[in-house]
C-alpha cells in the first residue's frame, strides 16, 4: 500500500466532472420541493420518462419521474428487496423491475427517499413501452387518481398521416385535462416560452454528449448516466439549460486540457439499452482496466434524438411527432441505422449491448440490431445478460468472463 | 354422430398442413395474421384467407433473434416461420399489441420472407375519442394497403358482406359456447378449442356451414347423465394446449366459459351492419371485450371475468398465463382481488413451453378442484 486512502489520488480528482456536485444540489432541492407539495399546496403529477412534461411546468405542477425513481433505488441497490415485495404482492418476477420497485415502494414509503410524494394525477406517454400504461394503471388503481394516456403509435416503417392527426388531437385532450385536474386554463404564451426552454436544453444536452465524439472522450456513458437526470426531470426549465451550459464548457475545458474520461483510452465503445444501475461503477472501473471508454450510448441520447421532428415556434403543435419518432418507438432496423450512425460519429471500436430482461422494446431485436452492425461496420459486439434494477439476473463472473474474452478480441485486431 | 368435429380436430391438429392443401388444391391467397385484433372482415373481403399462426415448440432458429425471456407464442412463431413452415402465405398482418409481438413485427419483416408485410398500428387506448376516430382511419389504411398488396379492389357491398359471415359465424362461436356452459357433457372442451382454433385459419365459407350443422346436431343432444364436474372458468390469453382442457375434465373439472383470445375475446362484439361499414368494423374493435395490452379504463377486465364467472356458475377461475406475457401478469394482482372479494377460488399456472410442465398442472389442478 503506498496511497493514504484518505489523500485524494490526484490523477483521479483531475477526471472528476466538477459540475457534479452542483447537480446533486439541484435533484436534492427538486426531490425536496415535490416532497413538500402539499405542504406548499401545489399539485403533483407522475409522469413517464418519455413523457410530454412541459405542459404540466405550465400549469405549475410538479412532475415527478418513477423511472428516475426506480433508477434510484437500482443505484442505491435496493432493487432486489423492493422487487421481492411486489412479487408478494402477486407480481411476476418476469415485470419490468422499475414498474415493480416502484408498485412496492407505495404501501411502504420504501427505497432511497422515503418513497415518492403521492400524485395528484398520473400522465402516461407509451412511446418507451407498452409497460407503462400497465404500471400507470396499477397506480392509478391504488392512489385513485385521473390518468391521462397520450398514446404514441408505434413507428415501423412509418409515422402515418393518421397517426401524425390522432397525436395532434390528444395534445388538445391532454390540455384539457390539465385544465380539468387544476380547474384553471392554460396559458399558451408560457407554454410557447417552455416549448422554447425544452428544445433548447435538448439541444444543449446533445452538445454536451457530442463532446465525447474527441480524443480522447471528455465524458463517458456512465457520467452522461449520472448528468441524465436534469433533461429527464427538468426539461422545460432555465435550470436545466444554465447547468448543461456549465457542463458544456466544462466538457470543452476538458478537451483543451486533453483530460479524458478514461485515464489511457485506447478502446472507444459504444453502450446499448439502460444502464445497469447498481453495477455502474463495476462496469466503469472494468472497462477502464482495459484502457476502454464507453464513449456514448443509445439511452441518454434518446432525450434529444427526435429534436428533428419538432418546431420550436410551434411547439404544441409538433411535440407529440416528435415523443413519438423518439429511439425506441421506431422499427429494429432504423434503430440499427441509428447505432451504425453512432458507430460513425463517436468512430467507436466496438459495441456493448445490454439485454434487459426489464425491458422487450429496448432488448427484442438487439441480436439483429447486433448482426448489422457487424455486418456493416465490421466491429466486434459484446452481449451482456442482466437487468437494470434487479441484481438477481446479474452474474458478475460470468459477465467478467465475457468482458475480459471481448477486450482480447478487440485488442488482437 | 358429429362428423364435423373429426374436420375441426384434424385442422386444428395440423393447421400448416389444412393452408397448404388449400393452397395446393384451388390456389387463392393466404394472409397469415397474429392476434384477435387482426381485422379479419377485411382480409377476407380482399379475397384472401385470414390464418392465424399459432407457432411451434422446438425452438431452435428462433433463438438468434430472440432472447429467452420472451414468450413461447413469439418465440414459436418466429420458429414457424424461419424453418419454412409457413411457405404458404402470401403475406401478414401484424395489429400492435404488446411489446413482445411489436418486436416481433420488425423481427419478421427483416427476417421472415412470408411475403407482403402490414403492420395496423392499433391505438392503445380505445376509450377516447381521438382514439376512436384513429381507429377508424387506421381501418381506412388498412383497407388501402392490403388493397395494394393483393391488388385487388374492395367494394363496400363486399366488405358488408364479409361482416355479416363474421357476425354469423361469432355468433355461432358464442352458442357453442352457451350450449356447453348449459349442458357441460354435451362437447368436451378439447373439442371447442380445436371448432374455436380451426375457424382461425379454415376457409370462411366452409367454416359457416360447418358451424351451422354443428350448432344444429349439438342443440338436438340430449341432456347426459354424467354427474356434472366442478364449473371452471379460464382466463389469460392465447391458450394453445389442447392436453390442458383433458387434464381439467379428468381433474373433475369442466370448463364453462373463458376470458381467451383463443375463445370468447375471439367472438364477443357483433358488428352493426347499419351505416359506414368501415366505421362499424372499427367500433368493434374498440368497444369489443378488451386485452389487457389495450386500455380501456382501469377495471373492465376484471369487471368482465367475475361477470362470466358469476353468468357461467363457476365455482372457480384459472388462469393461463404465457410464461413472459407482460399485460396479463401486470393485470393479474387486481383482478385476483375482484375475484377473491367475490369468493370465487382462483388459480394462477404459467406455461412455458408446450409439454413439460403437464404433470405439475394436473397435481395443481387437481388440488384446486378438490379445494372446491
Amino acid at each position: 500500500m503506498t496511497s493514504d486512502a484518505r489523500t485524494p489520488d490526484p490523477e483521479k480528482e483531475k477526471r472528476k466532472i466538477k459540475s457534479a456536485k452542483k447537480m446533486k444540489e439541484i435533484m436534492t432541492s427538486y426531490y425536496i420541493e415535490a416532497k413538500t407539495a402539499e405542504q406548499t399546496g401545489k399539485k403533483v403529477a407522475w409522469i413517464t420518462s418519455g413523457g410530454p412534461v412541459e405542459p404540466l411546468l405550465v400549469m405549475d405542477i410538479i412532475p415527478v419521474y418513477p423511472e428516475n425513481h426506480g433508477a434510484m433505488i437500482g443505484a442505491s441497490k435496493m432493487g432486489v428487496d423492493l422487487c421481492e415485495k411486489s412479487e408478494q404482492m402477486g407480481y411476476s418476477r418476469d415485470l419490468c423491475s422499475y414498474a415493480r420497485a416502484d408498485i412496492a415502494c407505495s404501501p411502504v414509503n420504501g427505497g432511497p427517499i422515503g418513497g415518492l410524494p403521492k400524485p395528484d394525477m398520473l400522465i402516461c406517454c407509451n412511446n418507451i413501452c407498452g409497460t407503462v400504461l400497465k404500471w400507470y394503471e396499477v397506480q392509478a388503481r391504488y392512489y385513485k387518481v385521473p390518468l391521462f394516456i397520450l398514446d404514441t403509435p408505434f413507428c415501423h416503417t412509418e409515422f402515418s398521416d393518421e397517426a401524425r392527426k390522432y397525436v395532434r388531437k390528444q395534445v388538445d385532450e391532454y390540455i384539457r385535462f390539465l385544465e380539468t385536474v387544476c380547474g384553471k386554463r392554460c396559458d399558451f404564451d408560457r407554454m410557447a416560452e417552455v416549448g422554447k426552454l425544452s428544445v433548447t436544453g435538448q439541444r444543449l444536452w446533445q452538445e454536451v454528449l457530442d463532446t465525447a465524439a474527441h480524443k480522447p472522450a471528455p465524458l463517458s456513458a456512465f457520467d452522461a448516466f449520472f448528468h441524465l437526470a436534469l433533461i429527464v426531470t427538468l426539461r422545460g426549465t432555465q435550470t436545466v439549460i444554465d447547468y448543461y451550459t456549465g457542463l458544456l464548457e466544462e466538457m470543452k475545458e476538458r478537451i483543451r486540457s486533453g483530460i479524458g474520461a478514461v485515464e489511457n483510452e485506447k478502446y472507444r465503445l459504444l453502450w446499448d439499452n439502460l444502464p445497469v444501475w447498481y453495477r455502474t461503477k463495476w462496469l466503469s472501473e472494468k472497462f477502464s482496466s482495459h484502457d476502454a471508454c464507453l464513449v456514448a450510448d443509445t439511452y441518454t441520447s434518446a432525450w434529444c434524438g427526435s429534436l428533428k421532428y419538432i418546431d420550436e415556434n410551434d411547439f404544441l403543435g409538433t411535440m407529440a411527432e416528435g415523443y413519438s419518432r423518439i429511439y425506441l418507438n421506431i422499427g429494429v432496423d432504423e434503430m440499427a441505422e441509428t447505432v451504425i450512425d453512432m458507430v460513425d460519429k463517436y468512430d467507436a471500436d466496438g459495441v456493448v449491448m445490454h439485454s434487459n430482461r426489464s425491458c422487450k422494446p429496448y432488448s427484442l431485436g438487439q441480436y439483429d440490431i447486433q448482426r448489422i452492425v457487424q455486418e456493416k461496420r465490421k466491429v466486434p459486439t459484446l452481449m451482456i445478460e442482466a437487468d437494470m434494477v434487479d441484481e438477481r439476473s446479474f452474474s458478475e463472473s460470468q459477465i467478467e468472463t465475457r468482458i475480459d474474452a471481448f477486450m482480447e478480441v478487440l485488442k488482437a485486431r | 354422430m358429429m362428423n364435423n368435429l373429426e374436420l375441426f380436430r384434424s385442422i386444428a391438429k395440423n393447421p400448416n398442413g389444412y393452408a397448404e392443401g388449400l393452397k395446393k388444391e384451388r390456389g387463392g391467397k393466404i394472409v397469415g395474421y397474429f392476434c384477435s385484433y387482426a381485422p379479419e372482415e377485411i382480409i377476407s373481403a380482399a379475397g384472401a384467407v385470414p390464418f392465424r399462426i399459432f407457432g411451434k415448440g422446438d425452438i431452435a432458429l428462433a433463438d438468434a433473434h430472440l432472447q429467452a425471456y420472451s414468450c413461447s407464442l413469439v418465440r414459436g412463431a418466429l420458429e414457424d416461420a424461419l424453418s419454412g413452415g409457413l411457405e404458404f402465405l402470401d403475406g401478414v398482418v401484424f395489429p400492435h399489441t404488446c411489446d413482445s409481438i411489436q418486436r416481433l413485427s420488425d423481427i419478421w419483416r427483416m427476417n421472415a420472407g412470408t411475403g407482403f408485410h402490414i403492420d395496423v398500428v392499433l391505438p392503445v387506448k380505445l376509450d377516447a375519442d381521438s382514439s376512436k376516430e384513429y381507429m377508424t382511419d387506421v381501418m381506412k389504411k388498412f383497407v388501402r394497403d392490403i388493397e395494394k398488396s393483393l391488388g385487388v379492389s374492395i367494394s363496400a357491398d363486399s366488405l358488408r358482406a364479409c361482416a355479416e359471415k363474421y357476425n354469423r359465424i361469432r355468433k355461432y362461436l358464442k352458442k357453442i359456447f352457451e350450449i356447453r356452459s348449459k349442458n357441460p357433457a354435451v362437447i368436451r372442451s378439447s373439442d371447442v378449442h380445436a371448432i374455436i382454433k380451426a375457424s382461425m385459419v379454415m376457409d370462411r365459407d366452409l367454416l359457416l356451414k360447418e358451424l351451422a350443422s354443428l350448432v344444429e346436431e349439438l342443440q338436438k343432444e340430449p341432456e347426459k347423465g354424467k354427474p356434472a364436474g366442478k364449473r371452471i372458468v379460464l382466463a389469460g390469453g392465447i391458450c394453445n394446449l389442447p392436453d390442458i382442457y383433458s387434464l381439467i375434465e379428468d381433474s373433475g373439472g369442466d370448463v364453462v366459459w373463458d376470458d381467451f383470445c383463443t375463445g370468447s375475446r375471439y367472438f364477443e362484439g357483433a358488428i352493426d351492419l347499419n351505416g359506414d361499414v368501415v366505421q362499424s368494423i372499427a367500433e368493434r374493435y374498440s368497444n369489443r371485450v378488451v386485452c389487457p395490452a389495450k386500455h380501456s379504463g382501469l377495471f373492465p377486465r376484471g369487471e368482465h371475468l367475475v361477470k362470466i364467472a358469476k353468468e357461467n356458475n363457476a365455482k372457480g377461475v384459472i388462469f393461463l398465463f404465457l410464461k413472459f406475457c407482460d399485460p396479463h401478469s401486470f393485470d393479474y394482482p387486481y383482478i385476483k382481488e375482484m375475484l377473491d372479494r367475490e369468493g370465487i377460488p382462483s388459480m394462477l399456472f404459467e406455461i412455458e413451453e408446450q409439454l413439460p410442465s403437464e404433470g405439475q398442472f394436473k397435481t395443481r389442478c387437481e388440488a384446486f378442484l378438490e379445494m372446491l
